[in-house]
């Protein structure tokens, strides 16, 4: 079959509409809008467990790769990653499971287990960032007689910084895809209406939840694209 | 001035020690060139990243302007010198102006101090200030970028500054360039230089005093010019390769060897004083120039013989003339296109200065073997 631009265009706009068509004389925009306090308060929480789980994962990600990325690290740097890699592995269903049986139900074993599963992408994304920094910059820096921290400052993270940020894009919008799983432990967030949606076979309840989550997803990553734009200098920004 | 005492460098491998410098010991004096040369891994580049303590020293001393380095504290030592790298190393997440900056920062300076040094080094190697300080290095040609790392070592006036193969990385062109306009820097900077090179004629064109390493040890630390005449060993000889004396051509200018009285006759001179003046000067050749002094043309012997009349109905248009400052190496390379015996020199006016001919530049050449060092000057 020839790929047509044109024709496939035009066809993915008549799906569209058709899709649109149903959607509104099924009577589903109704039903979802009848939702529309749960929405606006579910997806506040579901902000905050985000804000809270990734917010913690960087503050303990990012340093964690510093750390291991240190040449004194060299050693055991890599044993430290194969452990991140393997713990990666558990799906967070069961982390948070896990997390449970231990902190109990409720909004901190949730972010618990957000946290560990957003931890792996910075942890080592940082990691790789800081060692792929070329060595003659170091060498030059420490010739020109930085100390230790103002060579990580001012030389190895900004050069980093374009791989660092694109490990917490790609674990933040997990996150947020991984938050609705708090739900089943208590913590709360828009998997409240996706799971009841799913247990009552209603599919306005549980596209109620479902939409918003995947536009916030959409959302933080757009918004860390443009972080990624903006916020890194020019000189080693590949965007620009 | 640098000095190096016994300075020693033995690194613990898992095959057991490897001896990288073995008992250094030499002086740079202050405002001189020293080049560091020889086959990779000769210790070299071990011996100078131990005068910024890049490598600690496993023992011996370094004295900068006299003083003992071993009791200053690493980052201020290295703040004091220039350091170049082959890579460049300029950091690419900062600006130009950001980058010569780094040192002057790192001392204190404020911000418009830095800024107009900043400025003021980039016009000193051609770059319009204005139009670079703000860009990024990614932003710049690979030569642009080289002399943004040489100018960034000399944001701070360091006394002394550390060069690891400077141009190593650029191509042959751009390297002879960024050499010539370094050289014009540095007869104004007058900076104490430690430099390592791989390359002879690199070492002979920018080099005050060249050391060669072997296996750690210095095995012959001369004068560019003394090193290529009287090489101590055949280690020596064969490292500075078998033309060795061609080689010695760059380091004497066409002046060194000019015959400044060489005869010359106006154009409305007559054939006859010209041929008595080659004569009495046993000249190959008269030099006629116009009323300004410059050449423009030339008589010999063999077409003045038994002629009459003005010199301008006989003269030849001249071949080709060299400026009394060129090397030795263009002067015989030009004799050697327009086979020629003799060239004749013009000073930047293009007024006649006088006449080389190879005679000349071969006694020029074995005057060094003979004990009348006048070539070394």
């Amino acid at each position: 079959m020839r790929n047509n631009p044109k024709l496939s265009r035009l066809l993915g706009l008549l799906a569209a509409f058709g899709l649109g068509v149903w959607i509104s004389l099924s009577g589903l925009i109704d039903q979802i809008a009848s939702h529309w306090d749960d929405i606006v308060y579910l997806s506040q929480q579901h902000i905050v467990l985000v804000a809270v789980s990734g917010g913690l994962a960087i503050l303990v990600g990012i340093p964690t790769g510093v750390w291991l990325s240190r040449p004194s690290m060299e050693r055991v740097a890599e044993t430290i990653m194969q452990i991140f890699n393997v713990g990666t592995t558990i799906p967070t269903l069961a982390v948070i499971a896990l997390a449970m049986t231990v902190m109990g139900i409720g909004f901190v074993p949730a972010v618990f287990g957000l946290f560990v599963a957003s931890l792996l992408p910075i942890v080592r994304n940082t990691y790789a960032g800081l060692l792929a920094v070329p060595p003659h910059l170091k060498e030059a820096a420490n010739g020109m007689g930085m100390t230790p921290g103002q060579i990580l400052f001012r030389v190895e993270l900004p050069n980093a910084l374009y791989v660092i940020m694109s490990g917490v894009r790609t674990a933040l919008t997990i996150n947020v895809g991984t938050v609705p799983l708090a739900f089943l432990i208590g913590g709360g967030g828009l998997g409240e209406l996706i799971f009841t949606g799913i247990d009552l076979m209603d599919t306005g309840t549980l596209l109620a939840g479902a939409i918003p989550t995947a536009m916030l997803a959409v959302l933080v990553d757009f918004l860390m694209g443009q972080g990624q734009y903006y916020l890194i200098p020019r000189g080693v920004n590949p965007l620009r | 001035m640098i000095r190096l005492e016994n300075l020693t460098k033995i690194f613990e491998t898992a095959n057991g020690p490897v001896v990288a410098a073995d008992n250094v010991s030499m002086e740079v004096p202050e405002g001189e060139i020293c080049i560091l040369l020889g086959p990779s891994g000769c210790g070299k580049t071990t011996a100078l990243k131990m005068i910024n303590r890049l490598i600690p020293p496993t023992s011996g001393k370094i004295y900068i302007d006299g003083k003992d380095t071993s009791n200053q504290n690493d980052v201020q030592l290295r703040r004091s010198i220039g350091y170049v790298i082959q890579q460049i190393g300029l950091f690419p997440n900062m600006t130009i102006e950001e980058n010569i900056c780094v040192v002057p920062k790192l001392l204190g300076w404020d911000a418009k101090r830095a800024r107009t040094r900043a400025a003021e080094l980039l016009d000193l190697v051609g770059l319009d200030a204005n139009l670079y300080l703000k860009r990024y290095p990614k932003e710049l040609s690979g030569g642009q970028q080289q002399r943004v790392g040489v100018i960034r070592a000399l944001a701070a006036d360091p006394p002394v500054m550390l060069m690891d193969e400077p141009f190593g990385a650029i191509d042959p062109i751009n390297r002879e360039i960024i050499q010539d306009e370094f050289l014009k820097m540095q007869a104004k900077m007058k900076k104490t230089i430690m430099f390592v090179s791989h390359d002879i004629d690199e070492a002979v064109k920018m080099g005050d005093k060249v050391a060669i390493f072997r296996a750690g040890k210095i095995e012959q630390y001369d004068s560019p010019d003394h090193l290529l005449a009287h090489p101590v060993n055949a280690f020596i000889a064969d490292f500075v390769g078998a033309d060795r004396t061609l080689k010695r051509l760059r380091l004497v200018t066409a002046k060194q060897v000019t015959d400044a009285d060489a005869p010359a006759v106006s154009r409305h001179g007559k054939v006859t004083d010209a041929l008595a003046a080659m004569r009495e000067h046993k000249a190959p050749v008269v030099v006629v120039i116009d009323a300004d002094h410059h050449p423009v043309g030339y008589l010999t012997e063999e077409m003045a013989e038994g002629a009459s009349g003005l010199v301008q109905e006989l003269a030849q248009p001249l071949p080709a003339t060299v400026p009394a400052g060129a090397d030795l190496r263009a002067v015989v390379s030009e004799m050697f296109a327009h086979d020629i015996m003799w060239l004749v020199t013009v000073d930047d006016d293009g007024r006649f200065t006088g006449v080389v001919t190879q005679p000349a530049v071969t006694r020029a050449l074995g005057a060094t073997y003979r004990g009348d060092d006048v070539a070394a000057t």
